[in-house]
């Protein structure tokens, strides 16, 4: 696929990164020379230098045959007029911008062929905002992740020391769920190896466990695999920028929430749109806040600032004064390594979480979701089947005689409302959307070729 | 790892270079000459050394950073010409020393031209095309086609190519992917191969001498069949061709891309290196046919212009084929033709020298500063084609004018230190580093009275100018080797 990115910055390059190791042709495009050079250097891409919505510009960068453009400049209005541009001058077919202003999302009906021709947009901080909205909602879990709208999540937990999932089978987990309650355990890692489990694998200290559930019954499940947590009732959250404001807004009628801003202006700005939350002008790292503020009862802290090492600093330090859990935001790759399995409990790449927004739109095949897992490194993946049993190489067949790829396995099956765990026997129908683990990432053509119909039949 | 790597790549490489012999064995056989056991057995050798270095470390990851690409290069480029050499030494017919035979490889892989074979019309005709398939081969690059063929070195494949194109700006690629850009500027090299072939052919030459030809024409090396190359064809017509697909293969090579994939000659039309180039080609054709006419060498005007144009054309380019005795011209035109050959073919093109663009870029800083010193206050950008030169290249171009200078100077002089007379020792240094080959004095035509030492020297003149003196040298700094 010919792909043209504009903006090499975090997301830019990460997604870059991603998508040449699966022989797409990737021109990136960039104002800093420097960035793009280094960038050229470490991938297998093409550097383009110039402002990213002028015509002459994309035209070097090969827009005229690209199949796809994402358009992840820092500011919005560039990436819309690039997509304007693509659309208008080159009938690109597919145009992704990132949209970051809660002030053009207000109006999805901008975005269509006529007005602004954006097929899909992104929103880091939408995407950013639900993921910590769902680690808040199951505060034993480190990642939730949704497929078909929410009605079946994929929920990840660090089997802990001492904890009883240590030393125990895949197949007595699953026993002890009450009746009418499913699961699957799709994935561990443990360490940098991922692997399928089956059911006589034995969990390990520190293994992440992925499993499926409905969302029903992640709560019931994840109580079975670990002491449950008490539910959390008072935040903190660091950092009133776009992240920080639209979840304190989200979180401020179920928990009792603070916002720590440091800018007086901004603070009051946030206020205004706040309800019950309570915003407080300080330093995020002073301790005497803190205290005053109770961290000690708070059940999670969120640094969200835009400087890593300060998020990394204020949730050390509210993780040593008492605060029960810390989430920090955290946009280095290189850092997020490095506190993991720390002091803080959950680091969140912002990359990460918007890579697999982009993701789906780049794979091919019937891809709903896309989520990458650990660092890209694996991916979850929600495919619809599609057409009849002559044109489908899935439609009318039993999982177990789906040739999969290596490396891949089947979680789950979503029909309708119904969320079913993938068993041997299930046959799949058409429309059922199904959720799959790829840990190989080699695989993932021969994953998006099972999904797309033969082309006679289309 | 790292050494594990570079190892494996050069293993590869060697493996690849002698798959190269498989060509002129055919020819030997092909022709009954007695030379297809030679390379046969060349190929064997270089395959069991390439078998040797690869297998120990094939599961080597691939993950080169910026400096290994250097080591790769210069490393790969040595092992290469030193395995080119030993189907010379396994041929006993030709019965040469060690150095010789590693003087005429490097000679053809770096495509300067500059024999220290006689007879060359005598030659066994497997020997013959193996001497020009080396220039092909080199003139495009053995990496490029490394990095086009080999899937494994697509992940650092960039580091390898820039530190073996030709140019001052190399970060920009044709195409996306690193080995579509290798696989297109072969495809076009390959093109431009076959349509010369053709030329030469229609024009009347034997097939043989045709495809022969054609590989040093295009890879602007100037090895020939005969020993007294172009000339002994005497055809105006064979002349023209030779002269119109040297032009071309001393352009840019981007440009032929661009031209070729929109089908337009827009490219050629709007870049400014092209103009200077073709400009540069002009003024020596004609400076070189008028001193000729004035100073009676050739009776016509006709005569003067064909011998003038071609040898012009032959010197800029850095290709060194003659229809002339041009080393015995009178006065300063063997000078001029050295001095062109200095400035070369175009950044990205298969010619030496120091390049038109590097060129252009001196001359218009040093103007420059000629303006700065009326108006001390004036912002003044260095442009090439309308856009402004970075700082970071155009320092990058001033130390590469005086590692260039520096190289050139201190090699004459360890060359005449040798026993070698001046003239013949500075012309000859300034020949190897263009990659020209002809010179003056003593080697006018034949580098074969040379000493063993001075042999050596030229040898790595010739590398030092191909791998544009940046590349090697960096191997000789303290730093390079300190982690």
């Amino acid at each position: 696929m010919k792909i043209v990115i504009l903006g090499a910055g975090q997301v830019g390059s990460s997604v870059a990164a991603q998508l040449a190791n699966e022989a797409n042709d990737i021109t990136v495009v960039d104002t800093d020379e420097l960035n793009l050079r280094e960038l050229q250097d470490r991938l297998d891409i093409r550097g383009v230098h110039g402002y990213a919505s002028w015509p002459s510009v994309l035209m070097r960068a090969g827009i005229e045959d690209a199949d796809l453009l994402i358009a992840v400049t820092n500011s919005d209005e560039i990436n819309m007029m690039a997509a304007q541009v693509a659309h208008s001058l080159f009938n690109t077919p597919l145009k992704i911008a990132r949209i970051r202003a809660s002030e053009y999302l207000q109006h999805p009906e901008l975005f269509n062929s006529q007005d602004c021709p954006v097929d899909f947009h992104i929103s880091p901080e939408k995407e950013v905002t639900d993921y910590i909205k769902h680690l808040i909602e199951f505060p034993s879990a480190l990642q939730v992740l949704d497929f078909a709208d929410g009605r079946a999540q994929l929920v990840t937990v660090r089997a802990s020391e001492g904890g009883w999932l240590v030393g125990k089978r895949i197949k007595e987990m699953t026993k002890h769920l009450p009746e009418g309650v499913e699961s699957r355990v799709a994935a561990i890692f443990r360490g940098k190896k991922a692997f399928i489990p089956h059911a006589g694998s034995i969990i390990e200290e520190d293994d992440l466990i992925y499993f499926l559930a409905a969302r029903k019954d992640i709560q019931t499940v994840i109580s079975e695999m670990r002491r449950l947590e008490a539910p959390v009732k008072r935040i903190i959250l660091s950092g009133g920028g776009n992240i920080g404001s639209s979840l304190a807004r989200a979180l401020e009628k179920k928990y009792h929430t603070k916002v720590i801003e440091r800018s007086r202006t901004r603070a009051a700005e946030i206020a205004e749109n706040l309800e019950t939350a309570i915003v407080l002008v300080g330093d995020c790292s002073d301790v005497e806040l803190l205290q005053e503020e109770s961290i000690e009862k708070t059940d999670v802290y969120v640094a969200l600032t835009n400087d890593d090492e300060a998020n990394i600093l204020s949730s050390m330090l509210a993780k040593k004064l008492g605060a029960r859990k810390v989430i920090t935001l955290i946009n280095r790759p290189a850092y997020i390594e490095l506190v993991e399995s720390g002091t803080i409990d959950i680091a969140i790449s912002p990359q990460q979480v918007t890579i697999g927004a982009l993701l789906t739109h780049v794979r091919r095949g019937e891809m709903v979701t896309v989520h990458s897992l650990s660092g890209g490194k694996a991916e979850a993946i929600e495919a619809v089947a599609i057409g009849d049993r002559s044109s489908s190489k899935v439609i009318g067949r039993r999982i177990d005689e789906i040739k999969l790829p290596s490396e891949t396995t089947i979680g789950g099956i979503v029909r309708g409302d119904e969320v079913m765990m993938a068993h041997h026997d299930n046959v799949i129908e058409k429309g059922d959307h199904i959720i799959l683990f790829v840990l190989d990432k080699k695989q993932i053509s021969a994953v998006e070729k099972l999904f797309q119909p033969s082309i006679a039949f289309i | 790892m790292r050494r594990a790597s570079i190892q494996s790549i050069i293993g590869i490489l060697l493996l690849l270079s002698s798959g190269m012999m498989l060509p002129s064995a055919l020819v030997g056989y092909l022709y009954q000459d007695h030379t297809t056991a030679a390379f046969l057995e060349s190929a064997g050798i270089l395959a069991l050394l390439g078998s040797l270095l690869y297998w120990p470390v094939r599961q080597a990851q691939y993950d080169l950073r910026l400096r290994d690409g250097f080591l790769v290069v210069a490393a790969s480029w040595l092992t290469l010409c030193i395995g080119g050499a030993v189907p010379f030494l396994l041929m006993e017919s030709l019965n040469i020393s060690v150095v010789d035979a590693f003087f005429e490889a490097v000679s053809g892989l770096t495509t300067t031209g500059a024999t220290v074979l006689t007879q060359i019309d005598e030659l066994p005709r497997g020997i013959q095309f193996y001497r020009q398939q080396s220039q092909w081969f080199g003139g495009m690059g053995i990496i490029v086609l490394a990095v086009a063929v080999l899937p494994m070195l697509r992940i650092g494949g960039m580091q390898l190519f820039r530190a073996e194109t030709p140019g001052p700006m190399k970060d920009n690629k044709l195409t996306p992917r690193i080995t579509e850009t290798a696989k297109a500027l072969w495809l076009i090299y390959l093109g431009l191969t076959i349509a010369c072939a053709l030329a030469y052919w229609l024009a009347g030459m034997s097939g043989f001498d045709a495809i022969s030809h054609s590989f040093s024409t295009v890879a602007i090396g100037g090895f020939s069949t005969h020993d007294s190359s172009i000339a002994w064809f005497n055809s105006p017509l064979i002349e023209s061709i030779a002269m119109v697909f040297m032009t071309f293969s001393g352009m840019n090579f981007a440009l032929h891309f661009m031209a070729w994939r929109n089908a337009t000659t827009l490219p050629y039309r709007q870049d400014a290196e092209v103009k200077v180039y073709l400009s540069l080609l002009l003024f020596a054709s004609v400076a070189v046919s008028i001193g000729l006419y004035l100073s009676n060498t050739f009776g016509s005007v006709g005569e003067s212009v064909r011998y003038g144009m071609f040898q012009a054309v032959s010197f800029l380019t850095t290709t060194g084929y003659t229809t002339a005795s041009s080393h015995l011209w009178p006065s300063t035109l063997p000078v001029i033709l050295l001095m062109m050959a200095t400035i070369g073919g175009c950044a990205g093109s298969t010619g030496g020298g120091m390049k038109v663009m590097r060129v252009m870029m001196l001359f218009r800083q040093s103007i420059r500063e000629i303006h700065h010193l009326i108006h001390p206050n004036a912002t003044i950008p260095t442009k090439m084609g309308g856009k402004t030169i970075s700082g970071k290249v155009m320092y990058a171009v001033w130390g590469f004018f005086f590692l260039y200078m520096a190289s050139f100077a201190v090699l004459s002089v360890l060359v005449t230190i040798t026993g070698v007379d001046p003239l013949t020792a500075y012309s000859a240094v300034g020949a190897s580093i263009a990659n020209l080959g002809p010179a003056m004095g003593e080697v006018g035509d034949n580098y074969s009275s040379l000493n063993d030492a001075a042999k050596v020297l030229l040898a790595f003149a010739m590398l030092l100018g191909r791998l544009e003196i940046f590349t090697l040298l960096v191997l000789f700094t303290p730093a390079f080797w300190r982690d």
